[in-house]
């Protein structure tokens, strides 16, 4: 990577119930991990709307990690499965319009997973790294027309 | 009384718009029973300095279709800005950015790559790529620019109102000569169309099950919707959720699901990604695997959710130095 001081910037939608309270526990544990991601609490990954990650993205996050219950552990029973029907759809969706589909991550972090929580932040992280900034406004300004 | 004066302008359009004012029929003589039609290159040979010798305000409203694609367009459509007091984006391209906005999910490098070089079609053996001046036997010869994206009307100037519809159906086009004529239009910058969703008008809204599901995602082009059943129940992306009524379901009574022309109802921010989540969530998949099967059923994503709105929706243009090049 050319860039070597890029510190990918990546958004976190978690879920209420297992993903922000493994983050939580990995907190309280003392494990460490990147401090590249900025976690938002959701009240179900079923209640992220694709619009959040792409508003996130073309406000200038690298990578936005999805993290919710394991399927069958939805608080609201079924919410973690719409997030997994939508995930490869939006994904399919950026990658034919330019951004990399390894940008957006679903995972399945359970309330009890705290080392699994830092494992996945560090290892998005690292992927992100290795992809390089996004800078979706930058890219899209420059093959836009200046009026 | 003098008549009102009117103008009707075309950008990058396919001049379908052109053709639903004719589609009028006779009911064309009553327009021009009530207005005079100051310019319509489809009919009228009316040049540029005709125009400049306008007193402002001399033309009352200016109806513009299509797309902003070249620096031309954008000239003559601040030109009728300056002199009209009325500017009336018309169809789909105007509002919305319509089918030419697809070009948003590629570049101008590429266009020109494929058009002038690449197009089995082509025979270009000396390479030639249009450029905006040339010489030729000492004569300058200009073009206008081509511009690096397509951009919606009121993306380059002040819009008043807009009339949605590839093309407008004409009693929508009606109501609104009828309004401005009366004076009754609502308030500047509203869509002259209704805001429920298509579904709400829907032939087909019967059909539609209280708990959908979507197994696979079927195209027309290789299956036969069928002709009574709501089309997403029956496997076809339909973009009715989340586009304005009034077209007169003619895409729907055609056997056709919608593509989305009437752009977006007032509270969808962005069509494409909210028919996405509401689709997809309603797939049958239960694990990641199945998930990706039916995503991947749905071809051209882009094409599909953004047929007629890519400049005007969140993504608008293409992130496309990301993107391996072919």
């Amino acid at each position: 990577m050319a860039d070597q001081q890029f510190e990918p910037k990546i958004v976190g939608f978690l879920c209420r119930w297992c993903s922000y309270t493994g983050a939580d526990l990995a907190g309280t544990s003392r494990m460490q991990y990147p401090s590249n991601l900025a976690g938002i609490r959701v009240m179900c990954s079923g209640r992220v709307d694709p619009t959040f990650v792409v508003k996130a993205l073309k406000e200038g996050a690298d990578g936005v990690l999805i993290a919710g219950c394991h399927p069958g552990d939805c608080h609201y029973s079924e919410g973690n499965y719409k997030a997994m029907r939508r995930h490869p759809m939006l994904v399919n969706l950026l990658e034919q319009f330019g951004v990399a589909r390894q940008r957006v991550r679903l995972e399945w972090i359970s309330a009890s997973e705290g080392k699994r929580f830092a494992e996945v932040v560090t290892e998005f992280t690292e992927q992100i790294r290795a992809l390089g900034p996004l800078n979706w406004n930058q890219r899209v300004q420059a093959e836009c027309e200046m009026v | 009384m003098a008549k009102p004066k009117v103008a009707f302008y075309w950008c990058a359009s396919c001049g379908g718009c052109e053709e639903t004012v004719v589609d009028l029929a006779e009911d064309i003589l009553k327009v021009v029973d009530a207005v005079d039609i100051a310019l319509w290159p489809v009919a009228i040979d009316t040049k540029l300095k005709n125009v400049q010798a306008w007193e402002p305000g001399e033309v009352t409203v200016a109806f513009i279709n299509g797309a902003i694609r070249t620096s031309e367009q954008f000239e003559w459509v601040k030109l009728l800005r300056e002199k009209c007091p009325l500017v009336i984006a018309f169809g789909s391209c105007a509002h919305i950015g319509g089918i030419p906005g697809l070009a948003n999910d590629t570049t101008r490098d590429e266009i020109f790559a494929n058009k002038y070089h690449r197009s089995p079609t082509v025979v270009n053996t000396d390479q030639i790529t249009p450029q905006e001046q040339t010489t030729v036997d000492s004569y300058d010869l200009k073009l206008p620019k081509f511009w690096k994206d397509v951009k919606t009307l009121d993306q380059v100037i002040d819009v008043d109102y807009y009339l949605p519809g590839c093309p407008p159906p004409p009693d929508l086009i009606a109501a609104a000569v009828g309004a401005i004529l009366e004076g009754k239009l609502p308030a500047k910058g509203a869509v002259l169309a209704p805001e429920k969703a298509l579904c709400d008008t829907c032939p087909r809204n019967d059909t539609k099950p209280d708990e959908l599901t979507i197994t696979e995602f079927k195209r027309v082009a290789t299956s036969t919707p069928d002709p009574e059943k709501c089309f997403l129940a029956d496997g076809f992306l339909c973009m009715g959720p989340a586009t304005r009524s009034g077209c007169g379901e003619r895409c729907i009574n055609g056997n056709m699901p919608c593509r989305g022309c009437f752009g977006p109802t007032p509270d969808a921010i962005d069509p494409g990604l909210k028919i996405l989540a509401a689709v997809a969530s309603r797939g049958e998949a239960d694990n990641e695997d199945d998930a990706k099967t039916l995503a991947d059923s749905l071809v051209d994503p882009v094409g599909t959710l953004y047929r007629f709105g890519l400049p005007a929706s969140m993504l608008k243009r293409s992130v496309a130095t990301e993107r391996a090049q072919p």
